[in-house]
């Protein structure tokens, strides 16, 4: 049993907490709900796991329109119609316009497989309700064949929400649950280390102080997150920004180069701009 | 022996369930967490805890019930803040000084306080003499004037033992308290819903298609409709500036949370009371002005128009002429408003006050006059009441 525990990988940088969460979640064959800010990696956690456990995935991405009948089966009757009026014989079964949804498949999978429900709160207030005997049960039926569906092996079940809907309690209840908070700056060193291995020391640490000094400014409506912070570093890897640049220790505070990788909202480039602006007055006026 | 853990949450105002705990047992039956107490903390919180902003309280909880449970726990009290003093007492105090925390009892006596205030005290405190707060003289807190004081929440990164996790308490920020739950203000505001067909003919109309095709002596005749919209359009003019800054934040993160039980939805800004404009940029509230015709010709009569504002303000700013606290308005605010109520009948006012301060301010009841006693208080009862009014 020792090697189906799931632990940090070479690409992902997993917590304790997180590590124990998922556990709890693969043992107990319960489903794990993560939020967090976006960018910390909810979505890439299910790949992770699925990747470190040698089990096959199966993404469900949730859109507004989504229902959760989608993810069990839909009964195509346009098809059979259109079948019918060509006189074609699969007609006679109903069970030939039964399509398969996420679930379904994830359900009827060989070995136990990971299924990811992504963004679960983007879809309708209802949704998570609609979906409680199926994930209790890991069952459902099929009303048009008269066939009751029940997973072959149970799969384990991960869904991130992005906190734009709140989640009934009676859903809640049946699941573990993870926030993913803001890694410090400790945990945020090895995950910069695990995706740029060869980044100078020197960079990385000038980086990372703009960075949180960055997401120290009060009141922006976004704060960059980790997966900012990534494509921020790559950016400036490959426009060779030197060192100086980033250093804002200075008397003169800049703004940070190719800041437009890490705010990503109008207002708060504005806001940015006016407090850089602010202090760099104060710095500039006599000593009183 | 969790049982008694159990309903110390549950008195503690967690809402965990017998589920949740059966979980729990069953989880640690499985040993998952038999290895450290750290572990233990996990796995109930990952179990226990489903809403980020219960977190902190879940922390405070766990802390104050397995005190004294591992031993290493009971470091907490001595070794930290010690450690703290002692760098404080290096930078600031005299021998005088230090002979009279001496005689306070030493710092364990001290920390042993401490603690038991922290368990005691359950809000933000400023200023006076015992609690922990800052700017007070009690020797705990930041910035005080007493000269063994404590500070608090400085020197806490430095404590990197995990078996103190809960007390580090990360997720302080995250705990809101809001009175209202999106998902309540959803659900009342789910009322306002009305599903009309509009849009690309893309869904099959299965009542049609039998109907025509069996006119068409048997041939298939396929049938479309457009998929059911919601048809709801809502106005939302909000009051801003003053005492109202709070409650508009709320308001605006309620209502653009809840945009998709809306087909449109559009903010104005308005300060005290509705003149001949609004804006739609509080910075730019001078520059960029939306004059208050313009939306009544621009926006459709089946526009629902929400008024959000505390309604308190002297009554010359509604009733008469050059009665605005920032500019000259030709005609009195009511003219205004009358206009918009004119123009969208289904009008509501949604009010952050408590009901029972309405009639204590006559401003209030000029506008409940106005609005034809439309006006609701913003709390989930009453925007239930509010939305049956719209519909």
């Amino acid at each position: 049993m020792a090697d189906d525990k799931f632990k940090s990988t070479e690409t992902y940088v997993a917590t304790d907490d997180l590590t124990l969460a998922v556990n709890a979640a693969v043992t107990l064959q319960r489903p794990i709900l993560i939020k967090g800010e976006p960018g910390t990696g909810k979505t890439q956690l299910a790949l992770e796991v699925a990747s470190s456990l040698r089990k096959p995935l199966f993404e469900w991405h949730i859109k507004s329109t989504t229902k959760a009948q989608q993810g069990l089966y839909e009964y195509d009757a346009v098809a059979r119609l259109r079948d019918s009026q060509l006189g074609d014989d699969r007609v006679h079964d109903i069970s030939n316009y039964i399509v398969r949804g996420k679930i379904w498949e994830a359900f009827q999978c060989d070995e136990q497989p990971v299924l990811l429900i992504d963004e679960i709160d983007k879809a309708d207030i209802e949704f998570p309700n609609d979906l409680l005997q199926e994930l209790d049960r890991m069952e459902f039926f099929v009303y048009e064949t008269k066939q009751l569906v029940k997973a072959a092996h149970r799969p384990i079940i991960i869904i991130t929400s992005n906190n734009e809907k709140e989640l009934p309690d009676a859903f809640l209840r049946r699941c573990f649950f993870h926030y993913i908070k803001f890694p410090d700056q400790d945990t945020m060193r090895s995950i910069v280390d695990v995706h740029f291995p060869e980044l100078k020391k020197s960079l990385l640490s000038e980086a990372l102080n703009a960075f949180y000094k960055v997401r120290d400014v009060p009141g922006l409506k976004k704060k960059p997150s980790t997966s900012e912070l990534l494509d921020w570093i790559k950016l400036l890897l490959a426009e060779d920004i030197p060192l100086e640049a980033l250093r804002t220790e200075g008397t003169r505070k800049i703004i940070p180069p190719l800041y437009g990788a890490l705010l990503k909202n109008e207002q708060d480039v504005h806001l940015f701009e006016q407090l850089v602006f602010l202090d760099r007055r104060s710095d500039n006026s006599p000593n009183s | 022996m969790l049982i008694p853990f159990f309903y110390q949450l549950r008195e503690g105002g967690m809402k965990t369930s017998i589920t949740e705990l059966l979980t729990l047992l069953e989880a640690m039956q499985s040993g998952l967490a038999n290895d450290s107490v750290d572990d233990f903390y996990y796995l109930s919180r990952a179990c226990l805890v489903k809403d980020e902003s219960k977190l902190d309280r879940f922390d405070r909880i766990f802390a104050a019930y397995f005190k004294g449970v591992d031993d290493s726990l009971s470091d907490l009290l001595q070794d930290i803040p010690e450690e703290w003093l002692r760098r404080q007492a290096e930078l600031h105090l005299s021998d005088e000084e230090k002979a009279q925390i001496e005689a306070m009892g030493g710092f364990e006596e001290l920390m042993q306080a401490l603690q038991e205030r922290l368990d005691e005290q359950d809000e933000r405190h400023e200023g006076g003499s015992r609690w922990i707060g800052t700017a007070g003289t009690s020797p705990f807190g930041a910035y005080g004037f007493n000269p063994e004081g404590v500070r608090i929440g400085q020197a806490g990164s430095r404590n990197r033992s995990a078996v103190k996790v809960w007390d580090r308490r990360e997720y302080r920020n995250l705990d809101d308290s809001l009175e209202l739950g999106t998902r309540n203000i959803k659900v009342a505001l789910r009322r306002l819903r009305k599903f009309a067909r509009e849009g690309a003919a893309d869904q099959l109309d299965l009542a049609d298609t039998i109907d025509k095709t069996a006119r068409n002596a048997g041939l298939l005749d396929i049938r479309m409709v457009p998929e059911r919209h919601n048809a709801v359009k809502v106005l939302l003019c909000l009051d801003i500036g003053g005492s109202m800054d709070d409650h508009v934040r709320v308001c605006e993160e309620l209502f653009s949370a809840a945009s998709s039980e809306f087909k449109h939805l559009e903010y104005f800004y308005f300060h005290n009371f509705v003149y001949e404009n609004f804006w739609k940029d509080n910075r730019r509230r001078h520059a960029e002005k939306i004059p208050t015709l313009d939306i009544t010709h621009k926006y459709a009569s089946d526009y629902k128009l929400i008024f959000v504002g505390d309604a308190t303000m002297s009554p010359y700013e509604i009733v008469y002429a050059g009665g605005s606290v920032e500019h000259w308005n030709d005609e009195p605010g009511s003219v205004w408003a009358q206009r918009l109520l004119n123009t969208y009948p289904k009008a509501i006012w949604l009010n952050p006050e408590p009901r029972q301060r309405w009639d204590y301010t006559p401003s209030t009841k000029i506008i409940r006059d106005i609005m034809d006693d439309r006006m609701y208080p913003l709390t989930v009862a009453g925007l239930d009441d509010g939305m049956k009014a719209l519909q």
